[in-house]
């Protein structure tokens, strides 16, 4: 199989960056029998694959774009067949749950905005996620501890969680098995494009590759216009705390509020606008819990243990950029701040849209051309 | 096991596990539940391993144990209190542990 | 309860930095997680049971005269008050949080001074997780703060000073231990051996060589300790020993270990202080200024946060930046503090004179530090050295990374159980220095709190 020869400074094609999407992309890649080599930063970066809220979440998804209400539905639908090929390949359980989730809203007021919102959305694209709207009392009968300021929420049944930090694991461990280059502390520091592919600088060493994906996160930004593409991508703070262990008492996810599977309450998340500053702050922090009060009054006596702020990477409009260069054949762009709920499509169909060159229509609309001003691309 | 080298001057009753116990003023839970005999404070929630304290001042969290209704108190840190009640042999605490605050 | 000066941490150099600060008038409050003053080393020092008595010896007696200044100098003692953030503030100065078991708050601070002391190094062997195992530290808390000492068969084990003093201390108070166990390497007395003349001129000469013979006269010791391992179903029943090329196991129900201290950086690393790992002390230190001011301006540190030097160095470190911060606030008066501060200068270097003989005797081994695969390194977490060095060959680029991997610093803990043995393990099996390295990344909450507690953050009107 080709995928078992390691390719070192010479290979089919490229990943930039080790996070969960660049190793989605590369796992996918690999499993096509392409030689990847995967160039990833070092122990301190920006890395949104330690920080995120591990949420596989459908419901609110696309309001402005049905094409992304569509693709977020299809990468949840693929994404118990994902997690069960990737325990496989790597011998970790990602603990995927997708038994529902709740949006859950504090006044009459949010809880019709929230309702019309998902109706809007259910208008635009009719095949995609079911969402209910409950009264206090229908929540209060699937999760016995809610709070009485929860007026009512909005249920999808298609969304869940996974363990976010087994995924990356579990996807580091299965794209070395496939024998991907793994190639750790090498930030690229230059990539020009040759006759035959491209050259690729790092301080661990100079690579080939035929072809590139850059999935850089932040550094996209840098690195796409190197090769004819867009990537107007800024950081977005999301600050997160997780409380001691406790017995399992959340049924499934909120989308501020969950419990892993190994018992800690993750509490979330903030959007912020802060650059690239990854602290956190007791306002922030101090509203996350206040909130999270509000919806399971008993939470106040658990203990947090840790707290961190965690940097999205975010297009203009929110949305993912796939992309392909027209200047630089071969060279192709990858980014979104969903990575976790997007990583069964990134493995799958980016994966097969990069390998075989062929660009498919559910992800056309994805393209940085949507922003209008940017360079030339397919 | 340990035992006291001096007899306290003051003493007050706590509750381990419902049993009632003399402690004297100034311990902490730590000591007065080593004075016991019982070291094994908790259960880890992830391999359900028994602990009991290790560093004595607050910096392992492995003495935890419920005050009062209150999991996960670090026995060290805490002094005893009249008829303060403490459980030992936890593991995660459920929600309903906690005491609306 | 805005000061000029918060202090975090009630033992010499808090105690001794509060006192210079009051001096000056200015507000001082001293923020500490224990119910009373003293720290570890002057635990209990006012009120415990054996001030009395001359059982924990003549340095811990020399606390209480401290307490009883600090006590008087107008300082705002918090006690069992727990420090879980520092914040910087727009106008130079700090926000604070503050959490007692009942609520949470921030303060704001212009200055703060971080003395949270040491914390033993991690004792990672195999079983160390079991009841009945604990530091020397531990039981020497209970001893002071209690009168408490061990019944049953006893092993203390490892190197350091404090094996000593504490088997001193159990010899005066009639406690017989089953064996004193020492793993101090036979190499390292050549290595302090270039150090010896600053040791014979420290103080430390004549109060080792009398603590040497107390511990002898009262304890059986073993040298040459190379390997332990604490042995028992759920609880300890034994430890086996290899000692000298020979396999023994001692029966016991108690085990005390001990490899020495470092300095706590769990605050100042989450406040953002640069530290720099000492090669010769094998740990990670801040970055200061002669004065004790860190990276950060305005935030100094002083005592064995700085860098282990002992209760008299704390005391003397703490008096400096007491004056360095006095001089920040009234830059005018400066002159008037010369004095003070070159006897504080003086008294510095006098109580570290020897410590570089200490630290080069007392260096643990590398088996005590890194150890087998199958020992738990990360206690809250469960996670091996295995675990790591598995990962560590799969291309892992470091402790935070690691964390994301397996977990291991990611309890309650914080990493400060595990977080010197990750960053040695790193630099061990990839030929890079702990300096490059580098420490988890550790942040605020630095101690749990509520989350009923973090909500009220949330209204800065709760300020007060």
């Amino acid at each position: 199989m080709a995928g078992q020869s390691r390719c070192g400074n010479d290979c089919d094609i490229a990943v930039i960056g080790g996070g969960v999407v660049g190793l989605s992309v590369a796992y996918g890649l690999a499993s096509r029998g392409l030689a990847v080599t995967l160039l990833d930063e070092g122990d301190v970066a920006y890395r949104a694959s330690r920080g995120n809220f591990a949420l596989v979440w459908v419901q609110g998804k696309g309001i402005d774009l049905p094409d992304y209400a569509r693709w977020t539905m299809g990468s949840a639908a693929a994404w118990k067949n994902f997690a069960e090929t990737l325990r496989r390949d790597s011998g970790i359980d990602l603990a995927l749950e997708q038994r529902g989730g709740l949006m859950a809203c504090l006044s009459e007021r949010e809880l019709e905005d929230r309702t019309a919102q998902m109706s809007r959305l259910h208008n635009a694209a009719p095949d995609c996620a079911n969402v209910e709207t409950l009264d206090h009392r229908q929540i209060k009968e699937l999760l016995p501890e809610i709070g009485p300021d929860v007026v009512g929420g909005t249920f999808c049944r298609h969304d869940g969680h996974v363990n976010a930090l087994r995924l990356f694991g579990a996807l580091h461990e299965a794209c070395l098995r496939r024998g991907i280059a793994y190639r750790p502390n090498a930030p690229v520091e230059a990539l020009v494009q040759m006759a035959n592919g491209f050259r690729i600088a790092t301080p661990s060493g100079e690579i080939r590759a035929r072809r590139l994906v850059l999935a850089a996160g932040l550094g996209n930004a840098k690195l796409a216009p190197l090769v004819g593409l867009a990537a107007p991508v800024r950081p977005q703070r999301g600050q997160v705390m997780v409380t001691e262990k406790l017995a399992p008492f959340l049924k499934f996810p909120l989308g501020t509020i969950r419990q892993t599977d190994e018992g800690g309450v993750m509490l979330g998340d903030s959007k912020e606008e802060v650059g690239f500053d990854t602290g956190s702050s007791h306002q922030v922090l101090g509203t996350i819990a206040a909130h999270a009060v509000k919806v399971f009054p008993l939470l106040a006596g658990a203990q947090i243990v840790r707290s961190w702020g965690a940097l999205r990477v975010m297009s203009p409009d929110g949305y993912p950029i796939y992309d392909r260069s027209v200047s630089c054949p071969g060279a192709y762009l990858v980014t979104c701040h969903s990575g976790v709920t997007l990583a069964a499509a990134h493995a799958s169909t980016i994966a097969e849209a990069i390998a075989t060159d062929i660009w498919p229509d559910a992800i056309a609309a994805f393209s940085a051309r949507r922003f209008g001003d940017v360079p030339a691309a397919a | 096991m340990f035992r006291r080298l001096l007899e306290p001057s003051r003493q007050v009753t706590i509750f381990v596990n419902g049993q009632a116990l003399i402690a004297a003023v100034g311990d902490t839970v730590a000591a007065a539940l080593l004075l016991t005999g019982n070291t094994r404070f908790r259960h880890t929630a992830k391999s359900n391993s028994p602990r009991g304290p290790y560093c004595g001042m607050g910096v392992c969290f492995d003495c935890l144990v419920t005050i009062n209704g209150e999991p996960n108190r670090q026995a060290c840190l805490a002094l005893v209190q009249e008829g303060m009640e403490i459980m030992t042999g936890a593991a995660a605490p459920k929600l309903a542990a906690y005491k609306r605050a | 309860m805005n000061c000029d000066l918060l202090i975090i941490g009630a033992g010499p150099a808090g105690m001794a930095a509060a006192i210079t600060a009051r001096q000056a008038g200015i507000s001082v409050v001293v923020a500490d997680e224990n119910p009373a003053v003293g720290g570890q080393v002057y635990r209990s020092v006012e009120t415990g049971p054996l001030v009395q008595s001359d059982l924990l010896g003549a340095d811990y007696s020399s606390g209480r005269e401290l307490a009883e200044v600090f006590a008087a100098s107008g300082a705002q003692h918090q006690s069992g008050t727990t420090v879980f953030m520092i914040e910087r503030t727009q106008t130079h100065g700090f926000t604070i949080g503050l959490a007692t078991s009942e609520r949470a708050r921030m303060v704001e601070a212009r200055h703060v001074l971080i003395a949270t002391g040491a914390l033993e190094r991690p004792c990672p062997i195999p079983g160390w997780t079991l009841p009945g195992v604990m530091t020397a530290g531990a039981a020497q808390t209970l001893l002071k703060s209690s009168a408490i000492a061990p019944e049953g068969p006893t092993i203390l084990a490892g190197s350091g000073p404090l094996l000593s003093v504490l088997a001193a201390q159990y010899a005066r108070a009639g406690v017989k231990l089953a064996a004193v166990l020492d793993t101090t390497p036979r190499g390292n007395w050549l290595k302090a051996l270039p150090h010896l003349p600053g040791f014979l001129m420290s103080p430390y000469l004549l109060k080792g060589l009398k603590l040497l013979r107390e511990v002898m006269s009262a304890h059986r010791i073993i040298r040459h300790v190379s390997a332990l391992e604490a042995v028992g179903e759920g609880q300890l029943s034994g430890v086996s020993v290899v000692a000298s090329g020979r396999t023994f196991m001692i029966p016991a129900t108690t085990l005390l270990l001990h490899q020495g201290v470092v300095p706590q950086v769990n605050l100042a690393m989450a406040s953002g202080v640069a530290h720099v790992w000492s090669e010769a002390r094998l740990a990670f230190e801040p970055a200061l200024a002669p004065d004790g001011e860190t990276t950060v301006p305005g935030l100094f540190i002083a005592g064995d946060s700085a860098g282990i030097g002992g209760a008299q160095a704390a005391q003397a470190r703490g008096l400096l930046a007491g004056l360095a911060i006095l001089d920040r606030i009234d830059p005018a008066t400066r002159a008037s503090r010369q004095t003070q501060r070159s006897r504080a200068e003086a008294s510095l270097a006098r109580s570290l004179r020897g410590r570089a003989f200490l630290d080069a005797l007392y260096r643990p081994a590398p088996q005590f530090r890194m150890p087998a695969d199958d020992v738990i390194i990360c206690r809250c977490e469960d996670v091996t050295a295995g675990d790591v060095r598995r990962l560590i060959a799969r291309g892992t680029q470091g402790p935070n990374q690691m964390k994301a991997f397996t977990r291991a610093g990611m309890g309650p803990c914080q990493g400060r159980s595990c977080g010197l043995t990750l960053t040695e393990l790193f630099a061990k099996q990839t030929g890079r220095s702990p300096q490059q390295v580098g420490h988890l990344r550790l942040r605020a909450p630095v101690k749990p709190i509520t989350v009923g507690q973090m909500a009220g953050l949330a209204d800065a009107e709760q300020r007060d």
